[in-house]
């Protein structure tokens, strides 16, 4: 019974260990690359920063998007283990 | 309040439920402080509109003004037909969505111990069964309404501007065009699935971007306010000055994509 439970909480951890790296990873490429090509437009042309920093925001928020949902299921699965609810179920039922 | 730290995470994630579970249980805390919220909104703006004044306007008016000139100019960039529901439509996202995450500026126990003060004083309840979450956005049945109710008009602005059989033809026969009839009838179902995957990722991706980010907020001001009381101010005081970037942020994309939705709804080739 111990086993089971260590077993799922440790695979739950490296799980949530990597969404959140991998997100993490995707979403600071991104930001650098963008960032790196706004910074060289503004360089060429100065008149259009402020036009090209809205689109540099909502270019911003939407790239927050698909890490933020890892991190929110990554959350989920640390401190609501729904994997660990099934398993303790089952137990119980098979008890 | 908790006697350990995942019991205190536990109570500070826990909603206010009217019933114990089942599909009719209602969020109470989200709903009183949205509703509150929103009226709150649209009173101030009401007020300053029915006092609206050309000579010495007050602050304000002001800042409602250029609310307003702001949330147009998006309109204007973003939406080539004409429509008198874009602009106001995108008002109330932006600045609901916006006054909506600002609750999370709020420290973490604030609203909560004052609810638990009025449960245990005046209506006998034991401390740790109140429960108060003060972000509806926080909440994915706040964002998923929102942004189901955004679906909804993405495909009423189609069906006006393209009419039912032209909104049909368009599920039909777009992205991938065929010339000849046998080629369009083995394109449809291929079109069709894209258009609906299209068609419902939006939404999905609308709500859970705003209950992203703003659950890992709150969640992470919940794990500061666990720290002891010498480093609290040294790891919340950045994160909070990067969330109130976060959530100016998600209001303005929530916004923005709402219009640009809308304007492709509307869009004929």
């Amino acid at each position: 019974m111990e086993a089971l439970v260590s077993q799922i909480q440790s695979m739950t951890v490296l799980a949530a260990a990597l969404i959140i790296g991998f997100g993490a990873i995707g979403t600071a490429l991104g930001f650098a690359i963008l960032g790196g090509k706004f910074l060289e437009s503004s360089a060429r042309q100065p008149e259009m920063i402020p036009v090209l920093q809205t689109k540099l925001f909502i270019i911003a928020g939407l790239l927050d998007a698909i890490s933020m949902i890892g991190v929110g299921v990554a959350m989920l699965y640390t401190f609501n283990n729904p994997f660990l609810s099934a398993a303790i179920a089952a137990l119980k039922a098979a008890a | 309040m908790a006697s350990n730290a995942t019991e205190y995470i536990k109570h500070h994630l826990t909603f206010w439920n009217s019933s114990p579970g089942g599909f009719w249980s209602l969020h109470v805390d989200t709903f009183t402080i949205s509703l509150l919220l929103g009226f709150l909104l649209a009173g101030v703006l009401a007020v300053v509109a029915r006092n609206a004044k050309l000579e010495n306007p007050g602050r304000l008016q002001l800042f409602v003004e250029s609310l307003i000139e702001m949330v147009d100019s998006q309109v204007k960039d973003a939406f080539h037909a004409k429509s008198k529901l874009i602009a106001p439509l995108a008002l109330t996202i932006f600045s609901w969505i916006l006054l909506m995450n600002a609750m999370d500026m709020l420290p973490v126990d604030l609203l909560p111990s004052i609810a638990q003060w009025i449960g245990v004083s005046f209506f006998g309840l034991e401390a740790e069964h109140v429960y108060l979450r003060v972000v509806p956005t926080a909440d994915v049945n706040t964002t998923f309404a929102m942004s189901i109710s955004v679906m909804i008009l993405i495909v009423a602005f189609s069906l006006k501007a393209k009419g039912l059989g032209g909104y049909g033809k368009e599920l039909l026969t777009a992205p991938f065009h065929a010339s000849g009839v046998v080629g369009t009838i083995i394109l449809a179902p291929v079109n069709f699935v894209f258009q609906l995957i299209e068609l419902i990722a939006k939404p999905i991706s609308l709500s859970l971007r705003l209950f992203g980010n703003l659950y890992a907020g709150e969640l992470i001001f919940i794990l500061i306010a666990l720290l002891p009381w010498w480093c609290q101010w040294l790891l919340g005081g950045p994160w909070v000055i990067f969330h109130i970037l976060v959530i100016t942020l998600q209001a303005f994309v929530f916004m923005m994509l709402t219009i640009v939705y809308l304007s492709l709804a509307v869009d004929t080739h």
